[in-house]
């Protein structure tokens, strides 16, 4: 088996996958937009599963009315969203967006603009791109395949996506539709269930302590007394995720085991 | 009706330097390259060019002509940075009006509409309210009272697109899954230029696909040029796909300044004709 994991063992991607589907469960009938490769599999996993309704597109112009492996071509097409129709989709509310992040910090703002002065950068990233609109306008999760310090800061360079503490200041219109549901990483979910809206450890990832995410994370985390272990995946959704989705393995490329 | 067809050089006398110059397609998709590679064989400059970035920013950007850019980000697609806009961003080449991607859109769209703004939801909140420091925000007159970006037009002195094909008096068609915004870079703009793969007649527009694909109608267009190939290499489906054994030379090269310069000898230092060649004996060079 090309997953590096024998027929029992569940893998960290595995986990990852499983965490990042669990984002969409109650989603409902909206897009899920996931960015990165655990997140898109997660997806099609939620939706060959336990959320059915999603809406998937094939990464371009096409929704998709099938659930193909990672990398091959529907056989379904169900609708179009081309960008002009994906942005405004943004704005109706029926969408959950799962981005990456450069940086994000303790309030779930998060850049993938540039590091360091944004006048003059000391390393460029991508931009903006939709991120703005997509925090004030949607639910909008974060994955993170490699959680460190660097990535998980006090204060992110550039405010991309908006957090909590941002859209508050920033009055009723930025609040109205904000939410931001989940970060993800590799080696646990995260959430904003405090009093504060500030970032919370709601499981670890089986193998990871408490103590290596807290040094793996530049700002104090809310920690509970109690840590769960993110769940394990079923033996259904393993056969899916290794057999169906997923069979080459790209998954343990982005998080190896 | 008039014949608007012209060489991609002929485009480019139409340009001046300080122009205000849209630039369609979307990251590393259907670029109209053929112009853009025109446009560096001119002597035209210090120019704001309002992009949804690719290629077209980099190239640009590597030749210096670039005083300020309006885009939400710059990509190749499958290599996430475009390393001739990473480079330029990071040696400070250039001002950056930095917007999210919708506010972008929304801006085209205020200009066709010849509106100064568009009420959006967008940006508050983020940083891009912070290093545009001329964006402002618009209270609702109704019962709401809610306080929204207005998202400023973003006009044109000139448009530059690629599309599948178009007849001589300028409308033009595009044949894959996804129109970008090439229809509002032309609205948006006092003068736009349209290459295409083929040139076609009014008659033969429809003989491809249906009349939802005429996307840019001739009374937008000033210019029509054939450059077959005219978007590499970027994609053009479904005429070509995206060259990415090229695309991943270009990135190679563009981290490099001797190997830039290689590049630049090989593939830009001529005409469009010789650019065409030399991609022809790089996949020669490759199969070899």
């Amino acid at each position: 088996m090309s997953s590096g994991a024998t027929t029992t063992g569940v893998t960290r991607a595995e986990y990852c996958v499983v965490a990042c589907a669990e984002a969409w469960r109650h989603a409902g009938e909206v897009l899920a937009s996931p960015m990165g490769t655990v997140p898109a599999i997660g997806a099609r996993l939620a939706k060959l599963t336990f959320a059915p309704d999603l809406l998937l597109t094939d990464g371009e112009a096409l929704l998709i009315g099938d659930v193909p492996a990672l990398g091959a071509r529907a056989q379904v097409v169900e609708g179009w969203l081309p960008y002009r129709q994906h942005l405004a989709l943004v704005a109706t509310g029926r969408r959950h967006v799962m981005m990456g992040a450069g940086q994000i910090d303790r309030h779930g703002n998060q850049n993938i603009s540039c590091i360091g002065d944004w006048a003059r950068p000391a390393r460029q990233l991508l931009g903006v791109r939709g991120a703005p609109v997509n925090t004030l306008n949607n639910p909008t999760s974060y994955w993170v395949p490699k959680h460190s310090p660097r990535v998980f800061v006090e204060q992110v360079d550039m405010v991309c996506g908006v957090g909590y503490d941002r859209a508050a200041e920033a009055g009723p219109s930025a609040t109205r539709f904000h939410h931001v549901p989940e970060v993800i990483s590799n080696l646990g979910v995260f959430d904003f269930a405090t009093p504060d809206h500030s970032m919370r450890l709601r499981s670890r990832h089986p193998g990871v302590t408490v103590e290596q995410i807290l040094e793996a994370t530049g700002f104090a985390l809310a920690v509970p007394d109690d840590v769960p272990c993110t769940r394990e995946p079923t033996a259904e959704e393993l056969r899916l995720v290794r057999e169906v989705i997923d069979p080459n393995g790209a998954r343990d490329r982005e998080v190896p085991a | 009706m008039s014949d608007k067809t012209m060489t991609a050089e002929h485009v480019v006398g139409r340009l001046r330097t300080g122009m205000t110059l849209g630039i369609g397609g979307w990251g590393s998709r259907r670029k109209p390259m053929a112009l853009v590679r025109a446009l560096l064989r001119s002597d035209i400059t210090d120019l704001t060019v309002v992009s949804y970035g690719g290629p077209d920013v980099g190239l640009l950007a590597a030749a210096g002509r670039i005083r300020r850019l309006v885009a939400p980000f710059a990509t190749l697609d499958s290599i996430p940075l475009e390393p001739h806009f990473t480079a330029a961003r990071q040696r400070g080449a250039f001002d950056l009006v930095e917007l999210d991607e919708a506010m972008f859109m929304w801006g085209l769209t205020a200009a066709a509409q010849r509106l100064p703004f568009l009420p959006v939801r967008a940006g508050l909140g983020s940083d891009v309210m912070k290093v545009n420091a001329h964006l402002r925000t618009v209270t609702s007159p109704y019962e709401d009272a809610e306080e929204l970006v207005a998202a400023p037009a973003l006009r044109l002195d000139a448009a530059l697109v690629h599309l599948n094909r178009a007849d001589p008096q300028g409308n033009a068609q595009y044949l894959g899954p996804d129109p970008y915004f090439d229809d509002l870079f032309c609205q948006a703009a006092a003068a736009s230029y349209v290459s295409c793969e083929r040139i076609v007649d009014t008659a033969d527009l429809l003989k491809e696909a249906g009349p939802q694909t005429l996307l840019v109608k001739r009374a937008f267009v000033n210019g029509v040029v054939q450059t077959p190939n005219g978007a590499h290499f970027t994609s053009c489906v479904p005429d070509h796909d995206r060259d990415e054994s090229f695309q991943q030379a270009y990135a190679r090269a563009a981290r490099d300044p001797q190997a830039w310069q290689r590049f630049t000898e090989r593939f830009l230092s001529g005409d469009e004709e010789a650019y065409q060649a030399a991609v022809k004996a790089f996949h020669e060079e490759q199969q070899a």
